[in-house]
């Protein structure tokens, strides 16, 4: 039990019982994220078991696996949309135990969603100025009297938000209904939205779902570009190999709800064991 | 499509009917050219657009099916009875004025309250369940008010609960309500109340605290994920909406000699939900026009003696088809669409007409 508390009040950088697969220039600073022992049971079935995971303050992680391995859940349990039943999620080394969704949110995690949740009765500019809520605030008086601080802060949130837009060349949309976007846009405005809310950790899922090679290629970049501009780690589910492969730092498979392997792009594709989990056994003789 | 400008024009459009309305009644009163049912109306129809617009909130903006709005009119209506009464028999204030503004504070006040109370349990709640409770907290409130019994003894109120043996001045009598409530609610304060309920809803809809409340509506688990406090911002909404409709009964109660708590029943909230749909959910200006229109109609009805009430049904009907049907609304369009450029007049200030999605 002592041992348990020294564990968690502990922000040694060597993570535990993961092998360090963080990037050596976030080696030595508080990893974003640090996961052990992350579980949840669904009526006895362990949908997730067992998670252990690290990633560095700009680290682009990768999480892959075969449909139904339970990808989705860890990013729920990681955002609280669910609450573990075993296990503990660190965020920026703050125990998330017990905190909503919000709180968790205000703890710098950001994601966006693998069946598109934005506000499509709203517009592009006002889906990025949710996210900016927590950022450029005034509260609801000032808003109703019109005081001036009313139009100062709008005016802020405006240009903030032409500026997100611009990430993705998404300025001139800013009126348009959220809703009546093209599959591609909405995902990009999922990011941006995302951004706005000025996270530590992006979580991505399937973000390139729906997308042709070209678009692909083109957000590869983008979330590269995303990371350095704005010194965050992004985690990301994706089942386009040529993403994972190409833009993740340390990439971790998932079966079943338990992680078969991690590695870096080369060890995971040389792995046998993610290559049974994905193609199946080669039968014998 | 929706830009800037054609939310301003919507406001403007907004606003500028309101004043012309009231300047052309104005005018029609100060000539004697009104009818005599259309004056007695004009004090109600300001309070039953406060009571669309405050519940179109609620329902178009906040995306929460509302089926108790009418208890919310009761309390501030009962309320600014009682405080009206007691300051004239208490502290013989005589000034009509201040009276009426006192009653609408405390009113307002009132209904507030109780909207926080009612909200916390309810607002926990999604969907039908949230829609079933509130009409179970309507019946709750009218049911209540039966049972409340206020007289006014020197300058101190008494209050009995199913006990009509209070001395004093009765102002509140249970079940028979109130009865010789001086009429201190003016046209003019009816008028500039409208226009303070447009300005907060409007004004509130544009700024941070509105579109927080219009993306828990859109979509909650985005909402949350991106760090609004959902049940805080549907607060917000339920309980503005509770202020604004308590203003309204006070309005509507200090304009009536006589009033009874059976009033504000079910069916008025029904009808108050009635206006909100006509003129669309999420339209503000919509709700304006179909709460004036729909408080006129029965009236102008009248000569139609048994079958009123069935002619009124069978216009709602027709409305409602005719306004859904594909080309009458891009004929509509059309026409409209010239005067508004990008902005849809009939799609109001988000562009919402569907009815809001429940999750």
């Amino acid at each position: 039990m002592s041992e348990e508390r020294k564990r968690r009040s502990d922000t040694r950088m060597v993570p535990y019982p993961s092998q360090a697969i963080v990037p050596e220039r976030d080696v030595g600073k508080q990893p974003v994220l640090e996961t052990r022992h992350l579980g949840i049971e669904f009526g006895g079935l362990k949908a997730v078991e067992d998670f252990n995971m690290i990633i560095g303050r700009t680290e682009i992680a990768g999480l892959i696996g075969p449909n139904g391995a339970g990808k989705t859940t860890v990013f729920n349990l990681l955002t609280k949309v669910y609450e573990p039943t075993t296990g503990t999620v660190l965020i920026n080394g703050r125990d998330t135990k017990g905190l909503s969704i919000v709180q968790t949110a205000h703890l710098g995690v950001a994601r966006t969603f693998q069946n598109i949740r934005l506000f499509s009765q709203m517009t592009v500019e006002e889906n990025v100025r949710i996210g900016l809520h927590n950022q450029i605030r005034y509260d609801m008086f000032t808003g109703i009297l019109r005081l001036p601080r009313y139009w100062q802060q709008e005016r802020r949130q405006h240009e903030e938000t032409l500026e997100l837009l611009s990430i993705f060349g998404m300025q001139d949309l800013a009126d348009v209904r959220a809703g009546s976007l093209p599959y591609g846009a909405q995902r990009r405005l999922e990011i941006v939205r995302a951004l706005a809310t000025n996270p530590s950790l992006l979580l991505l899922d399937e973000p390139a779902a729906g997308m042709n090679p070209h678009e692909t290629e083109e957000l590869m970049e983008n979330i590269a570009r995303i990371r350095d501009q704005f010194q965050i780690a992004i985690l990301l589910i994706e089942h386009d190999m040529s993403l994972v492969m190409g833009v993740c730092e340390g990439i971790c498979v998932l079966n079943f709800g338990r992680i078969i392997a991690k590695g870096t792009a080369d060890e995971i594709q040389n792995n046998p064991v993610v290559i049974e989990a994905y193609l199946g056994r080669r039968k014998e003789g | 499509m929706k830009t800037k400008r054609s939310k301003l024009i919507y406001n403007l459009v907004t606003f500028g009917l309101v004043i012309a309305a009231f300047i052309i009644m104005t005018v029609m009163i100060n000539n004697k050219t009104i009818s005599r049912s259309l004056k007695g109306q004009l004090i109600p129809i300001c309070s039953w657009i406060m009571m669309a617009v405050s519940l179109n909130l609620v329902v178009g903006i906040s995306g929460e099916l509302s089926l108790g709005h009418a208890g919310f009119m009761s309390i501030g209506a009962f309320t600014g009875i009682v405080v009206s009464g007691w300051l004239l028999n208490g502290f013989q204030m005589e000034d009509p004025t201040l009276r009426l503004v006192l009653a609408l504070i405390a009113g307002g006040v009132t209904a507030g309250v109780a909207g926080v109370l009612i909200g916390i349990p309810v607002l926990r709640l999604r969907g039908d369940y949230l829609a079933i409770v509130t009409l179970a907290f309507g019946e709750i409130i009218k049911n209540v008010m039966n049972c409340i019994y206020v007289s006014v003894d020197g300058t101190q109120l008494r209050f009995g609960f199913l006990n009509n043996t209070i001395p004093g001045t009765i102002l509140l009598n249970g079940p028979n309500g109130a009865k010789g409530v001086k009429t201190i609610s003016t046209f003019t304060a009816g008028f500039i109340l409208v226009l303070i309920t447009l300005a907060v809803v409007l004004n509130l809809v544009n700024s941070r605290a509105g579109r927080a409340i219009k993306a828990t509506r859109d979509n909650r688990i985005a909402a949350e994920s991106m760090g609004v406090p959902v049940t805080r911002y549907k607060m917000m909404a339920f309980v503005t909406a509770a202020v604004i409709a308590g203003m309204a009964g006070v309005l509507y109660g200090l304009n009536m000699a006589t009033l009874v708590p059976t009033k504000f029943s079910f069916n008025e909230s029904i009808n108050v939900l009635v206006f909100v749909v006509m003129g669309g959910i999420g339209n503000i200006l919509g709700s304006v026009i179909s709460a004036t229109a729909l408080t006129i109609l029965p009236e102008k009805l009248r000569f139609l003696q048994n079958y009123r009430m069935l002619i009124y049904a069978v216009v709602l009907i027709l409305v409602m088809v005719l306004g859904n049907n594909p080309t009458l609304k891009s004929w509509f369009r059309s026409v409209f669409g010239r005067l508004f450029r990008r902005g849809k007049p009939e799609d109001g200030p988000d562009g919402e007409k569907e009815v809001a999605r429940h999750e």
